[in-house]
């Protein structure tokens, strides 16, 4: 039998079609169907399609993220409207305002297992693989479709390793790898395929940093991304509610087909970030070091989590944030934030003088935290395109919770490893 | 040659990587109605870039034409604005999908979308799988069937409503 991939088997087990080889266009039948603050969108294609009938209702979820809490009536309508259709179908899985962005929610409530095949509308769906399952972005006319169908076409996508071996240097992170990869592989560099990620380096990541990962192949334009599930994923999803005994793991087999296989040694790393107005315009922190920011923005579903907001507290604790400089953070989930208010991470950054705001997708998406003309911001999220925060006169660069912390207390872009750590 | 399926005109051209973000700011997903996105679509550019769009029928780009968001809104303001098709070198996947999805003709073709000039004409008929400008003829792989079905209902949710007889 020939050695498969992971989304090959993935694919497979969701179209029920054997041997598949990639090109080949299936339908494949997802286990959830993710859908964010577009989710009226999807309710209003259904009424245009007179459809009140959904294939299965329990494959739905709901995660009112975006534009959280409502600053508009028409916003406000638009959650009225998911509120009330959950409430009439039925939908459990319906999160509201308060809970946090849809990818880290879904995953934290044992919702995203490991080999399922997840859509969502959003691009970053690739998260889902942190958990081993295939996660993928469609628009709110296939979730609708999908809602009424149950399926969706699919091309089997051809796949990519990479290896990450070798220790980070103190101050350097997962967000600093994918930074640094998508630098040199490119906006495309993966475009359509499926990422297997792999090595000595990832085997040791928390399913945190798998998420950052995973989250962030996106930005070269992968279809999903991958992390095989081990004992951390297993640990991860015990406390999420996922019972091990009903998780049927899907492996890429040895000798699987790669169209390229990307090493990169981790011990090699500085910090990196990417500069105005693409993701791939990757630099070392230090070329840019000491220019002058107004913003700093530490949230989104690549780097909001706990152990992210840990590191920026770390950093952040005895310091304080930069005078005319205004530091945001956005806990990605509403149990990302009772954490870190149980553990006084919060207090410590609001002592440095940051301002925490409710959990959600919040200056990612627009949703405050806008910049005026001229201005810039640092911000720890996945794009930094123009005018994607506020002003299409102003600037976004990317960098990790350390990095955005540093340059925090100093105003300017700041390499994370200059700042001395002030015991309490 | 004519065909159903043969849509053009005047061309405008964009670079490479021309991400969802540009096409369609986040702030006015707030709505789905085509005319309504079609006054926000390449806002980032400004207002001149707007105008030329608005008089053009065919977008040509570079590289990774659509990357960025998953918003469907990218595919439908584009449409808005009387855009008939998309010829890139490449695409991003969910910006393809969300074309096709939305019955906004995208076509890649790296040969075609050098070839083409601002303002200049472009013609595509994706039932032969050809691409004309500038007096040269470009092939491209036809569209697998399933894909073709969607474009020629008019997009994925026609589609599926001209399978099950209309409104239900």
């Amino acid at each position: 039998m020939t050695a498969k991939t992971f989304a090959q088997k993935a694919i497979e087990q969701a179209s029920g079609v054997p041997d598949l080889v990639p090109g080949q266009i299936v339908d494949a039948y997802p286990d959830l169907y993710m859908s964010h603050t577009a989710s009226w969108r999807c309710i209003r294609t259904l009424e245009k399609m007179g459809v009140d009938k959904l294939y299965d209702v329990d494959r739905v979820a709901m995660v009112m993220d975006h534009l959280s809490p409502a600053m508009t009536a028409k916003t406000a309508s638009d959650h009225s409207l998911c509120r009330s259709f959950a409430r009439r179908m039925g939908i459990k899985n319906f999160f509201d305002v308060n809970a946090g962005i849809a990818h880290i929610v879904l995953m934290e409530n044992g919702l995203i297992r490991p080999g399922q095949f997840v859509i969502g509308t959003d691009s970053h769906s690739t998260i889902y693989g942190a958990l081993g399952a295939f996660g993928t972005g469609v628009g709110f006319s296939e979730i609708t479709a999908a809602w009424v169908t149950g399926k969706l076409w699919v091309k089997v996508p051809e796949s990519v390793r990479i290896e990450i071996d070798g220790e980070l240097g103190s101050g350097i992170y997962a967000k600093d790898i994918m930074l640094k990869l998508i630098g040199d592989l490119g906006a495309d560099g993966l475009t359509y395929c499926s990422v297997e990620f792999t090595g000595s380096y990832v085997e040791s990541m928390s399913v945190s940093e798998r998420m950052t990962f995973c989250n962030l192949a996106m930005e070269m334009g992968a279809k999903n991304a991958f992390v095989a599930p081990d004992e951390i994923t297993f640990a991860y999803l015990d406390e999420a509610g996922a019972p091990r005994e009903e998780l049927k793991v899907l492996l890429p087999d040895e000798g699987a087909e790669y169209r390229s296989t990307v090493r990169l040694d981790g011990a090699t790393l500085s910090p990196q970030i990417a500069v105005p107005h693409t993701v791939d315009n990757v630099l070392p922190v230090g070329d840019v070091a000491g220019t002058k920011l107004d913003q700093v923005f530490i949230g989104s579903c690549a780097n909001a989590k706990y152990d992210d907001l840990v590191i920026a507290a770390d950093v952040l604790s005895g310091h304080k944030v930069a005078q005319d400089v205004r530091l945001i953070v956005t806990p990605a989930s509403a149990k990302i934030m009772a954490q870190a208010s149980a553990s006084g991470v919060l207090a410590t950054l609001i002592e440095a003088g940051a301002m925490i705001t409710n959990p959600g997708c919040g200056a990612c998406a627009g949703n405050g935290g806008a910049m005026a003309d001229g201005e810039v911001t640092l911000s720890t999220a996945n794009r930094n395109f123009q005018g994607r925060m506020g002003s299409y006169d102003s600037k976004i660069f990317l960098s990790s919770p350390a990095t955005a912390a540093a340059s925090a207390i100093r105003g300017v872009i700041t390499d994370p490893r200059e700042i001395e750590a002030v015991v309490a | 040659m004519s065909s159903a399926h043969r849509v053009g005109g005047k061309v405008i051209t964009f670079g490479e990587n021309v991400n969802t973000d540009v096409i369609i700011p986040g702030r006015y997903l707030v709505s789905i109605d085509p005319a309504e996105l079609a006054e926000h679509a390449f806002e980032p550019l400004g207002a001149e870039v707007q105008a030329r769009l608005r008089a053009s029928d065919i977008v040509v780009a570079g590289r990774n034409f659509g990357c960025g968001s998953a918003r469907e809104q990218a595919a439908t303001c584009l449409l808005g604005a009387g855009i008939k098709a998309v010829v890139a070198a490449s695409f991003s996947r969910v910006f393809f999908r969300n074309a096709i999805n939305t019955g906004l003709v995208a076509v890649e073709s790296p040969a075609a979308a050098e070839a083409a000039s601002d303002g200049g004409e472009m013609w595509v008929d994706y039932d032969q799988g050809v691409v004309e400008t500038g007096g040269q003829t470009f092939a491209f792989s036809p569209y697998p069937e399933v894909l073709r079905e969607i474009l020629a209902d008019g997009g994925l949710i026609p589609h599926l409503m001209a399978k099950s007889g209309g409104p239900r």
